[in-house]
């Protein structure tokens, strides 16, 4: 399982993440319809149209798994488990406290 | 992340100094560089914060090499003593306490290399710069805790302790543009490492007041449109001082969050009624939980203040629900977990929480559950009562009494100012009860009838055996009371 902190890239557009909670369904985490891959890693491919909805900036991403990353670079293709996209996380606000 | 958002804004207001979050990136990549050129595994600072704290934060982070404020109020040989616990220290200190340790040689012996804190700022501008990505679960910042009972404890807070935090409770960028917070915890305090890196990860300007006065507090608020701010108790009260005596409104402070120890409820009143535009937040938290882990919301306190429901109502005096990446359990002497409205020990579990100390390793359950030694009570709402520390405990007679039962009746007396309940030896009882009560202004209370006042509320046995009177608590810079001293003090005079 990748470990929580670790720090992924996008092959095929500019979003990067950092994983915030793992579980072993991020073995398969792609964005823009490529397999993400560590930041040094080689890149190759190209952004595949049907996932290309783009990522927010500081947007926290899950999957039904309970999986959760953390948009550290805003990108133009989809964060997916397989085929299936990440959602969202809603955050109720919290006030601040420091 | 913070520089690619806004580069330009405004990140750090400290006394002359402002930085642009990009100003501050750079600087911190080039105290990076000096860390790393230092070949140090640690990084310590002796000062009042300011700019250095977010500063050596990140440039220790970006070096890989762990960093530790250490308390710059201890003595000279107070300060050696932690600094000679860690590991090849770089040692920053601010020039005004060079002296007191002892010249520029001072720190010989246990530290790897000293700089002023001054020059650190203005060779980090220059520096060969260096920006390592630490490894997640390496200890990212030791904090000594504040040692009221005990010698201090060295807490381990990983990257991802602290990461966690931030991502758990704030939202990236949610702040409005015209955001400031007010910060004069100080640095060595959890809440003073959690201000830095959630306010920076929200957007909102940092301003610094590093030495606390209530007047120049209420002046900063006006004068960089503050819009949040956190005290610990001994603060609002100053802060209410000075509000009492009129002038002021805080017109641009929409958030006061307070914590750190206990706040007494009825100058929590005094506050509210004060500043009725300003939404109010209890944080509660501890140095192993990586700073919050729960939280009584401006709404709480409007619906507790306005709630005929005496349920509601007592909320007022809770810390809130606990933040959402945080599960609370409370449980009795033999580990059973208890149901609402039952008070034992308090424990926590999350990502945030660490449980780990130099030297004594984790202290976590085999299921990840923290012993926050702290007396609770969860109500049928979920929210969290905090009843003081299970050291503080008093045996009288074989019973076991939380001082904060009676600390929270008698602050309600009208003659009350502040008190603060402790157990002295006692031939007869094993531990006496002695209320410490400092007199509200122009009162002079009958300790007869503080202890009737008790006695109405509590059992018999739980009634002070004496009342003493003192001008005010002995607390640290954090507004924790030190129990310690005030037991040493009374043993040492006991015919009152």
């Amino acid at each position: 399982m990748i470990k929580n902190g670790t720090r992924l890239a996008s092959q095929v557009c500019d979003t990067q993440v950092i994983v915030v909670r793992s579980a072993d369904s991020l073995d398969d985490l792609r964005c823009g319809g490529a397999p993400m891959v560590e930041l040094a890693a080689e890149r190759s491919g190209e952004l595949d149209p049907a996932f290309a909805e783009g990522s927010v900036m500081g947007k926290r991403y899950v999957d039904e798994a309970g999986a959760e990353v953390l948009v550290t670079k805003a990108g133009a293709g989809t964060l997916a488990v397989g085929e299936t996209a990440l959602s969202l996380k809603e955050a109720k606000p919290l006030p601040a406290s420091d | 992340m913070a520089t690619s958002s806004d580069p330009d804004r405004t990140a750090v207001v400290s006394g002359d100094v402002r930085l642009t979050t990009q100003q501050l990136s750079d600087l911190a990549d080039g105290g990076a560089g000096i860390v790393a050129g230092s070949q140090a595994s640690h990084v310590a600072y002796i000062g009042t914060g300011g700019v250095m704290l977010p500063l050596l934060i990140f440039a220790s982070a970006r070096a890989g090499v762990t960093f530790t404020p250490i308390n710059y109020r201890l003595s000279a040989d107070g300060i050696k003593t932690l600094v000679a616990r860690l590991r090849d220290p770089l040692v920053v200190v601010d020039s005004r306490y060079v002296e007191e340790l002892g010249g520029p040689d001072g720190l010989e012996g246990v530290a790897k290399r000293v700089i002023v804190s001054d020059d650190f700022l203005s060779q980090a501008a220059d520096a060969e710069p260096a920006a390592e990505f630490a490894d997640p679960d390496s200890v990212g910042v030791v904090l000594f805790t504040s040692g009221t009972t005990s010698q201090p404890k060295a807490v381990e807070l990983t990257h991802n302790n602290l990461t966690s935090y931030v991502t758990g409770t704030v939202e990236f960028g949610s702040a409005e543009p015209t955001d400031a917070a007010l910060i004069c915890v100080p640095p060595y305090h959890i809440a003073g490492v959690s201000a830095a890196l959630s306010n920076l990860y929200a957007g909102r300007k940092m301003v610094y007041l590093p030495i606390f006065d209530p007047e120049e507090w209420v002046r900063l608020i006006d004068a960089e449109h503050v819009t949040s701010a956190t005290v610990v108790p001994t603060m609002l009260d100053r802060i209410v001082t000075v509000l009492q005596a009129g002038g002021h409104r805080l017109a641009s402070l929409r958030n006061l969050a307070y914590g750190g120890s206990k706040v007494p409820l009825p100058l929590v009143r005094t506050a509210l009624e004060l500043l009725p535009h300003v939404g109010f937040v209890n944080a509660y938290g501890l140095t192993e939980t990586s700073s919050t882990i729960a939280v009584l919301t401006p709404d709480d306190h409007r619906d507790a203040q306005a709630a005929a429901d005496p349920a509601v109502l007592r909320r007022l005096g809770s810390v809130g629900q606990p933040v959402p990446s945080i599960e609370v359990q409370i449980r009795d002497e033999s580990g059973v977990v208890l149901p609402a409205g039952q008070t034992g020990e308090l424990f926590v579990r999350g990502e945030q929480v660490s449980g780990r100390y130099t030297g004594i390793g984790s202290v976590l359950d085999a299921e990840g559950w923290f012993p926050t030694r702290d007396i609770a009570t969860l109500d049928e709402g979920g929210y969290l009562f905090i009843g003081g520390r299970s050291d503080d405990t008093i045996i009288r007679g074989g019973e076991n009494i939380a001082p904060a039962e009676l600390e929270e009746v008698l602050v309600e007396h009208p003659h009350v100012r502040d008190v603060a309940v402790v157990g002295v030896e006692d031939p007869q009882w094993g531990q006496a009860i002695v209320a410490v009560v400092v007199p509200a202004v122009g009162a002079d209370p009958d300790p007869d009838e503080l202890r009737e006042h008790v006695r109405k509320s509590l059992r018999g046995s739980r009634t002070p055996d004496r009342v003493v009177f003192r001008d005010e608590l002995p607390t640290n810079a954090t507004g924790k009371v030190l129990r310690r001293e005030i037991v040493e003090e009374l043993r040492a005079a006991p015919a009152e």
